[in-house]
């Protein structure tokens, strides 16, 4: 039987999605953890970090209730987009999404964190606005931990199985991703296409570690 | 003009005591010294100024503008505070050229006057040759020039310098008092530098304030402060005297003299006003205006006997240290005729000594 490679552009499209999604919200959201000192900061923290230590289906679960066709944002997507989100790949890219942004922020705050603040500081003393120290000097200067922050993100977005199960579903051809599919080879039998895609996507997010792992230098400059 | 009251408390962590930081300073024009030892709170002095760290209670007035005011809930960012800040490694930003560095703090200028400006002072600070080149292809006094070049195109109120000429060579300290020397023709305004070595002060100070856990003990010229240590405690910060303890024997105003005892000896000094016979005292004694000489047998009364434990020699000076750690210091020439000795009288005159209580 031919391999269906649908899935994999399917997840390579979504974790492209996802990925730039992420680093839109997470690196907005690193900086602020990073650098602003609040009360409930650690709640934050931990509310952050949530996604990634509480099993998969529990935030698909949280997902469908936030986003399900009963839900206030649900109906709102519905009514701006005429059709309802669960269920399409949109819903996948939304998944993984959430799948992805705590490792992002995570990995984000921790390379912004170690930027020598004596620069910021020096940024800051010639007058320059926070947004500018941010974009001239500190993310410049953490660029490669970032990259690599979102190459883990792409990796994790790629993997995800248990929350795009939950709210894109299993529709071949529409929301099925690459994980899923593996999953359904497996069950219907159909071992020769489930030991290609495991390879293809052990191979694509081995060659992103190795890419992240290249990108984090072992001591930024300074 | 700076006027700063500064107050600030951590309290004890883990691995650190409780430390209170509560000095009050001015400073006109000019350089002026924060000196000290490390954790004495001279760099948090200068981050309160500059803005980066908020002290609990007390006031910054640069000019006429408020830059804290504890009471009034103000606490101007470091942006609107126009305070030049020179960092110990320069932070000049790595991924910037010098000339893109220079631009960053040239923003305040108008663009078509930005390029102008940045030529003029990489010219000014003989740059001009490596504004293309990224900090880490520039030599130490390059990078040097250039972070002071980058902060004051921001136009600065006031210059803060922490440790400047940390890990710099002798040329390149000299290069840089000369050209902080400079600045104030052209650009008139406070410097406060930190520092904790003392040559560097007395190259530089026209004014200095001494550090010690948190409070500033003592301030003055450089030079006059040397000469008039107000305690013990500040004669041992400024780390060149020989601290013996000593009892005063008598006290004649009258002939401007007194006799101390160290020791098993007695030795002769001037009067010492606002000190009473029979009072502890700790003597200061200079290890410049000590005088030695070999001796043969008994001491000449009036000197103290000592073995010498080594010598170091100088270009100029020869560091003599004898028991007990007490240091002196002579000329080359004179040191020669006694190199071979061992035993020494020493003889401490009244121009050797500074008296400070307990």
């Amino acid at each position: 039987m031919p391999i269906d490679w649908f899935p994999l552009w399917l997840s390579l499209r979504v974790a492209v999605i996802a990925t730039v999604c992420a680093a839109a919200i997470g690196i907005p959201a690193a900086y602020w953890l990073a650098n602003r000192d609040f009360r409930g900061k650690d709640f934050v923290d931990a509310a952050v970090t949530l996604p990634l230590v509480l099993p998969p289906t529990v935030v698909g679960f949280y997902l469908l209730v936030l986003l399900g066709r009963e839900s206030a944002a649900g109906r709102l997507y519905e009514w701006v987009f005429g059709s309802p989100l669960v269920f399409t790949w949109q819903a996948a890219v939304v998944a993984a999404v959430l799948h992805s942004a705590p490792l992002l922020i995570k990995s984000t705050r921790a390379a912004l964190e170690s930027v020598d603040h004596a620069y910021e500081r020096a940024a800051r003393t010639l007058g320059a606005p926070e947004w500018k120290v941010f974009w001239r000097v500190t993310l410049p200067l953490a660029r490669r931990p970032v990259l690599a922050a979102a190459a883990l993100a792409f990796a994790r977005s790629l993997g995800d199985f248990g929350v795009t199960i939950m709210v894109a579903g299993n529709i071949p051809g529409r929301t099925q991703t690459i994980a899923v599919a593996i999953y359904d080879a497996v069950e219907g039998g159909n071992g020769d296409a489930a030991r290609w895609m495991v390879i293809v996507v052990s191979a694509v997010s081995l060659a992103l570690l190795t890419l992240a792992n290249r990108l984090t230098p072992r001591r930024l400059p300074g | 003009m700076i006027t700063a009251r500064l107050r600030k408390a951590y309290p004890p962590g883990p691995d650190s005591r409780s430390f209170t930081l509560d000095v009050q300073l001015q400073a006109a024009a000019g350089v002026t010294v924060l000196f000290g030892p490390s954790g004495s709170g001279k760099t948090l002095t200068l981050n309160c100024i500059a803005g980066f760290e908020r002290p609990d209670e007390g006031r910054v007035l640069l000019d006429d503008a408020i830059l804290f005011d504890g009471a009034a809930r103000v606490f101007l960012p470091p942006q609107a505070r126009h305070c030049g800040y020179v960092f110990q490694n320069y932070a000049l930003f790595p991924h910037m050229t010098l000339r893109q560095n220079l631009e960053f703090g040239a923003a305040v200028h108008k663009s078509l006057e930005r390029h102008k400006r940045v030529s003029e002072m990489l010219e000014r600070f003989q740059l001009h040759d490596v504004g293309g080149r990224r900090p880490h292809e520039l030599s130490g006094g390059q990078k040097q020039r250039g972070s002071i070049a980058r902060a004051l195109l921001a136009r600065p109120r006031i210059l803060l310098l922490d440790e400047p000429a940390q890990g710099l060579d002798a040329a390149l300290r000299q290069e840089l008092y000369t050209i902080l020397r400079d600045l104030q023709r052209d650009f008139p305004m406070p410097v406060l530098l930190v520092t904790h070595d003392l040559d560097e002060a007395l190259e530089l100070g026209g004014q200095m304030h001494v550090f010690h856990d948190g409070h500033i003990v003592q301030s003055g010229q450089p030079q006059a402060l040397l000469d008039s240590p107000a305690t013990a405690a500040i004669a041992r910060l400024l780390g060149i005297y020989n601290l013996i303890s000593g009892e005063i024997l008598a006290l004649d105003p009258g002939r401007n003299t007194s006799r101390l005892r160290v020791g098993e000896w007695e030795i002769s000094g001037v009067y010492y006003p606002g000190h009473m016979k029979g009072s502890r005292v700790t003597l200061c004694v200079i290890p410049s205006q000590v005088r030695v000489e070999p001796r043969d047998g008994a001491p000449r009364p009036g000197t103290m006997p000592m073995q010498l434990q080594h010598a170091v020699t100088g270009p100029v000076r020869v560091r003599l240290v004898f028991d007990d750690g007490f240091r002196a210091e002579v000329d080359r020439a004179d040191w020669e005729a006694m190199s071979r000795a061992r035993d020494f009288s020493v003889e401490i005159p009244p121009s050797a000594l500074r008296l400070v209580k307990g």
